[in-house]
């Protein structure tokens, strides 16, 4: 469920840039407050064993499809939240950067679907208490699977939002959701599954491995800011969400929040200074097209048709075509001669 | 080939990464940030954008061929992530049917034009980052991020994570092997013995880190890796990210391809 920078907007991969990059300082931060030289390695080598487990496949007893494993649940359970989410950011950057699955701006974004939820929810909220450290099989795999779901719903839906947020995709709401959310079902069972059945394995066979790492973690146990930390995670998640919701679906929500500020709809204008010429810079650029405050007549009338098709105008769009045809040709011949040039040398 | 070795193969793009070009030799920091710029304003564009994005091509194109980078790889590595994105945006055409005029008397609907676009980001943003990882070494990007002040933990166990997935993953294919070899038809597949051999892998890598950990303490290791390589931030690195961000601005600011289409259009007439 890589999230892919194509359906991104430049704001949604931003804020969860941000998010992303605020949650490894924090847990970097708290690593280095406890600093246990061990961990380091053992982080790195578990991340390279992620990859290697996701190597190996298995049937799936009902659809005879082919399945692997995600791995944030497991290193949550065995690293405890900060570490496992650092592990998890590393192996999705290498993801991002060697397979190019989703690509790097949306690499904020697949770090949060699938190292927040469950390093900070479904691990500390969920599998934590539901065990309450019992060495039973059956409550391991009644929490596992728990968790695991949750932490892959609340992935998949975050996708569907961050989504519908940038506006690129024509999806309905409800149809992109329906896509979604029971293939994540699927995928959640089987990950809490194996997630359950590899802790059980090594419980039985090597227990002292498992006693090993935790104690040599005093993390997991001084988490009382767990609390804080998830209320500031969730309270971000929504906020963001808000934000930019209103920003890029609805350009009449911000013009909305600003005529309960002001009185009008429109922010009191400054002809003059450094904000004159901000305003002429974003309209140039409309980087955020969205964002801008203030629309001119002409502008908001366009707007009114929106999402408009830029420039509708016959004569335009052709002479756009027969430009396109033409750059495309010279990179192209720029390309095959640079090649030529470095064979002949060589 | 399998979807998974082709998926797997990031032995090559290591030895790609090693070679020595002028643009392997430019300074990771900067390749860093121009390929972070040129994600942003690729996707900048609204999604009915098609021909402003044309001339950005000129960046993979330039970056394949001076650093000798095999366009097929490229290629072939993009076919295998495009299904979500492709799987997304094919729903546009069927949404948004508005007809829009291509030219005179072609009609279009705005779905497609709305898909081509996000295709085109798609080639794009999925190109920069391959060419990114193919012409910079991956203790290269580890090294620069941190320099950028991605906290040390995090880029130490970056690296960590990075030189144990070979070990690792031949350590999987031996156990898929001999698993295969053991299995007839769907035997052993299953969920059960997967499990298991995960549960092997898990111990042999937790086994692995200890080892690791005291062979390092040993050699005087103390919480990161120090490296002699000296990143150096030269004219030329500055240069590059300069005309990098000169350029994509031109093209963001100004509809060159247009231009060059109602100049040719003039000069016909």
């Amino acid at each position: 469920m890589h999230m892919a920078d194509a359906l991104l907007s430049p704001a949604v991969g931003a804020t969860f840039w941000a998010g992303t990059l605020g949650t490894i300082a924090y847990c970097s931060k708290k690593l280095k407050e406890n600093l246990d030289e061990k961990l380091i390695p053992l982080m790195g080598v578990l991340g390279a064993f992620i990859f290697a487990a996701q190597m190996i496949n298995f049937t799936i007893p009902v659809t005879g499809s082919s399945g692997h494993l995600g791995g944030g649940l497991i290193l949550a359970i065995i690293l405890g939240p900060y570490a496992a989410f650092l592990v998890m950011a590393s192996v999705l950057t290498v993801q991002a950067l060697f397979f190019a699955d989703g690509g790097l701006l949306a690499l904020g974004c697949n770090i949060w679907n699938m190292g927040i939820y469950p390093c900070f929810i479904a691990y500390p909220l969920i599998y934590k208490p539901l065990t309450k450290n019992s060495t039973s099989n059956g409550r391991i795999l009644f929490a596992s699977l728990l968790s695991a779901v949750i932490g892959l719903q609340l992935g998949a839906f975050s996708v569907v939002i961050q989504t519908l947020l940038s506006g690129k995709s024509e999806l309905p709401f409800g149809t992109f959701l329906l896509l979604m959310q029971p293939i994540h079902l699927g995928i959640g069972i089987v990950e809490g599954i194996v997630t359950a059945g590899v802790i059980s394995y090594v419980r039985t066979v090597r227990p002292e491995l498992l006693e090993s790492i935790p104690a040599s973690r005093p993390l997991a146990a001084g988490i009382s800011l767990k609390n804080v930390l998830v209320t500031f995670v969730i309270l971000a998640a929504i906020t963001g969400g808000a934000l930019s919701w209103f920003a890029s679906t609805f350009p009449d929500g911000l013009e909305w929040s600003i005529e309960k500020v002001y009185g009008k709809a429109e922010l009191p204008e400054q002809e003059h200074g450094i904000t004159a010429v901000l305003k002429g810079f974003q309209e140039k650029t409309a980087f955020l097209p969205d964002y801008t405050f203030k629309k001119s007549e002409n502008e908001a009338k366009q707007e009114e048709a929106a999402p408009s098709w830029p420039g509708v105008d016959t004569g335009t769009s052709l002479s756009g075509i027969l430009g396109a045809v033409i750059v495309l040709g010279v990179i192209m011949i720029i390309g095959v001669s640079i090649r030529a040039i470095r064979r002949n040398k060589s | 080939m399998t979807f998974d070795e082709e998926y797997f193969n990031i032995g090559y793009l290591d030895r790609l990464s090693y070679r020595d070009t002028v643009v392997h030799r430019l300074d990771p920091r900067g390749k860093v940030i121009a390929t972070m710029i040129f994600v942003i304003t690729v996707i900048s564009y609204p999604k009915y954008e098609v021909i402003p994005l044309v001339p950005f091509f000129i960046f993979p194109v330039l970056l394949i061929t001076l650093s000798d980078t095999p366009f097929k790889f490229v290629l072939k590595k993009m076919l295998i992530v495009s299904p979500f994105a492709v799987f997304i945006g094919i729903f546009n055409p069927l949404f948004d049917t508005r007809a829009v005029t291509l030219a005179d008397g072609v009609l279009i609907s705005a779905g497609w034009i709305s898909f081509l676009s996000l295709l085109i980001k798609f080639t794009l943003t999925t190109s920069s980052a391959l060419l990114l990882i193919a012409t910079t070494s991956f203790p290269g990007i580890c090294t620069a991020l941190q320099r950028l002040g991605v906290p040390a933990p995090f880029t130490s166990q970056l690296f960590f994570l990075y030189r144990y997935i070979f070990v690792l993953m031949e350590e999987a294919m031996r156990i898929v092997r001999a698993r295969d070899l053991r299995s007839f038809g769907s035997r052993g597949t299953d969920i059960k013995v997967f499990v298991r051999l995960i549960g092997i892998l898990f111990v042999r890598t937790v086994e692995r880190a200890e080892r690791i950990y005291n062979a390092m303490l040993s050699r005087g290791f103390r919480g990161h890796i120090p490296s002699m390589r000296q990143l150096r931030f030269t004219i030329s690195d500055a240069i590059f990210v300069f005309l990098t961000i000169a350029f994509l601005s031109a093209l963001r600011f100004f509809n060159i391809t247009e231009m060059i289409g109602r100049f040719v259009q003039e000069l016909a007439v």
